[in-house]
């Protein structure tokens, strides 16, 4: 029995840190799909592209053989050339325009009048905004192109109003896919800010009326300080998502005329696949990471999740 | 609302221009939908918004056939049918030791997952394509559809550990004592409580497949291979008379599913989609 006792609890110290171990070690073995499909499709992807930028690398010919280091060429001419100051330029001219006020301030203001409304209007302007929001991307830029086209929609009213007619998306065409991205994105705003709203507490606002505070005061000083942690998220969600549109410049413009709306991303593919610059195209969209990398990070920082 | 209680002359005013306003909005937002709606019954449709002389389902029957909408829709439907499903269930997995088991990598994971939830997928797909080629695996459905769900997983790990976090851990522990593996209890415990959960990231995983363009239109080339997002936009761009009719046709149709997927998401959900309210800080 002694012996007996003390071989089991000798086995029972060997073996049980040990199997203890393994048990931690497999009960996170689930993880490993995950991590490899991200390694080898995220991690891998962003890490090659660090190295080719330093490369010559092409899609035809000498370069797609035998890529030749050329060391920080490809970000010297990237910092040289003014499509890609320009391209810097446009993507902050469409995020801000079409996200930060655009869809932003439209989402809000929508919110904001919905609320007292009945139901039946608030249900009927909801649907509307967010039917453009559910449609493909794909589908939006057609209907933008041909709004905007030289016999589309706009250049009917403004026509039957006498101001005459343009062909908006080659006169103005970044002012056309701000107005087409607006109109796409304006939904997720609306309810972020429906949702925000919502939560806030009717007699903090009562008490601010019996306080005699007007309209515009209780909205700066009462509501506005209580959704901002909305205000922030939305605002940081909404601008990486608008980083990287591709889709709608693309089919509306293809960033012409000329290099007139070719933002980061659509430039990043006109150089690597128009071009056939892959080492110059992946320098650019290093860029564009680096970027989202930046408000991506100021993201995590002010979500603080407790994790 | 409460405050609607004093109803004073002023205050219906204000409410009048409230409601002339979101009227505005409303009719603003609809005005580039009307030519879609149009278009789609006109066979002789231009960009310019005029009702049909003579209505016609002609657009529709026009493009109903294999090469141009069918097998498009098929490919759309495995190609992001299948990256929703791999999507979930390697999310589901990740997820779960994530969200029960206390390790010191676990934090730094979590943010990372976070972190790469924003980074922009558009700047990847140069390096990608490049990696694709190297693999020899441009042209590859399943590859695509694989790529396809890489890029949802973050999100969707980030949005299920929420759901597993919900689920009390001493229903898992009961199990335990009974024997049952970790994975049995995820699969016989969380998973039937975390269901509406996982089938609304499933829904909405496709619905995100569905409308990408990008990344089918870089890592597909054979035109029998085309999802519907990528048929549409070379049916627009190679003719030289683009006939809009059929295009407007067309793109209803290929909008149909996921317009309806977000109904049934959304009605599920109680009026409004969550997903935007899960944003609130």
């Amino acid at each position: 029995m002694a012996i007996g006792e003390d071989l089991a609890g000798a086995v029972g110290r060997v073996t049980a840190p040990r199997r203890a171990r393994a048990a931690r070690a497999t009960r996170h073995l689930p993880l490993a799909p995950a991590l490899i499909m991200l390694f080898l499709f995220f991690l891998g992807p962003v890490l090659w592209s660090v190295y080719s930028s330093f490369t010559n690398a092409a899609l035809t010919g000498d370069g797609a053989q035998n890529p030749q280091w050329v060391g920080l060429e490809n970000f010297r001419r990237l910092f040289s050339d003014p499509n890609v100051t320009n391209g810097i330029w446009l993507t902050v001219v469409f995020v801000l325009g079409s996200a930060v006020i655009g869809q932003n301030l439209l989402g809000l203001g929508i919110a904001l009048l919905m609320r007292g409304r009945n139901r039946w209007l608030r249900g009927t302007v909801g649907a509307i905004v967010v039917s453009a929001w559910v449609l493909p991307e794909v589908v939006s830029a057609f209907i933008w192109y041909a709004f905007l086209g030289q016999d589309g929609t706009l250049n009917q009213v403004t026509k039957a109003l006498g101001i005459g007619s343009q062909d908006w998306l080659y006169s103005s065409p970044m002012l056309a896919v701000i107005i087409a991205n607006t109109w796409r994105g304006t939904a997720f705003s609306m309810l972020v800010y429906n949702a925000a709203l919502d939560d806030v507490p009717t007699d903090v606002q009562e008490a601010a009326e019996l306080d005699g505070a007007t309209g515009w005061r209780r909205l700066w000083s009462v509501v506005l300080p209580l959704i901002r942690p909305s205000i922030v998220t939305n605002l940081m969600l909404i601008t990486l998502q608008t980083l990287s549109v591709f889709t709608l410049i693309y089919v509306m413009t293809a960033g012409g005329p000329g290099f007139a709306s070719s933002t980061l991303p659509v430039l990043m593919y006109q150089q690597a696949f128009k071009f056939s610059e892959v080492g110059y195209g992946t320098a650019i969209s290093l860029l564009l990471l680096a970027i989202g990398a930046v408000f991506s990070f100021v993201y995590v920082r002010v979500l603080k999740p407790e994790a | 609302m409460a405050t609607m209680g004093i109803d004073t002359p002023r205050r219906r005013a204000a409410g009048m221009v409230c409601t002339g306003i979101l009227v505005l909005i409303a009719v603003a937002f609809l005005a580039p939908l009307i030519w879609l709606v149009l278009s789609c019954f006109d066979s002789a449709a231009q960009t310019s918004v005029k009702l049909p002389d003579h209505p016609s389902i002609d657009n529709f029957r026009a493009v109903m056939n294999t090469d141009m909408l069918w097998r498009p829709l098929w490919n759309g439907l495995l190609l992001c049918g299948g990256s929703a499903l791999i999507t979930v269930v390697i999310a589901t997995l990740a997820a779960y030791p994530l969200s029960r088991y206390q390790t010191r990598f676990r934090k730094p994971f979590l943010y990372t997952v976070l972190f790469a939830t924003g980074l922009p997928i558009t700047a990847i797909m140069v390096p990608v394509y490049g990696l694709f080629l190297r693999l020899q695996l441009i042209d590859s459905m399943p590859a695509t559809a694989v790529f396809l769900a890489t890029t949802s997983l973050p999100f969707a790990i980030w949005l299920i550990k929420g759901f597993i976090d919900n689920v009390p851990i001493s229903l898992e522990e009961a199990s335990w004592v009974d024997g049952a593996s970790p994975m049995a209890a995820l699969r016989y415990i969380v998973v039937p409580l975390i269901a509406p959960g996982m089938s609304v990231v499933l829904i909405f995983t496709f619905i995100q497949a569905w409308g990408n363009f990008f990344v089918p239109f870089i890592l597909l080339q054979s035109p029998e291979k085309l999802p519907a997002s990528v048929t549409v936009f070379t049916f627009f761009g190679q003719y030289g008379a683009v006939a809009y009719g059929q295009l407007a046709a067309y793109s209803v149709l290929y909008s149909m599913p996921v317009v309806v997927l977000y109904l049934i998401v959304s009605r599920a959900m109680g009026g409004a989609f969550r997903f935007a309210g899960a944003a609130k800080g």
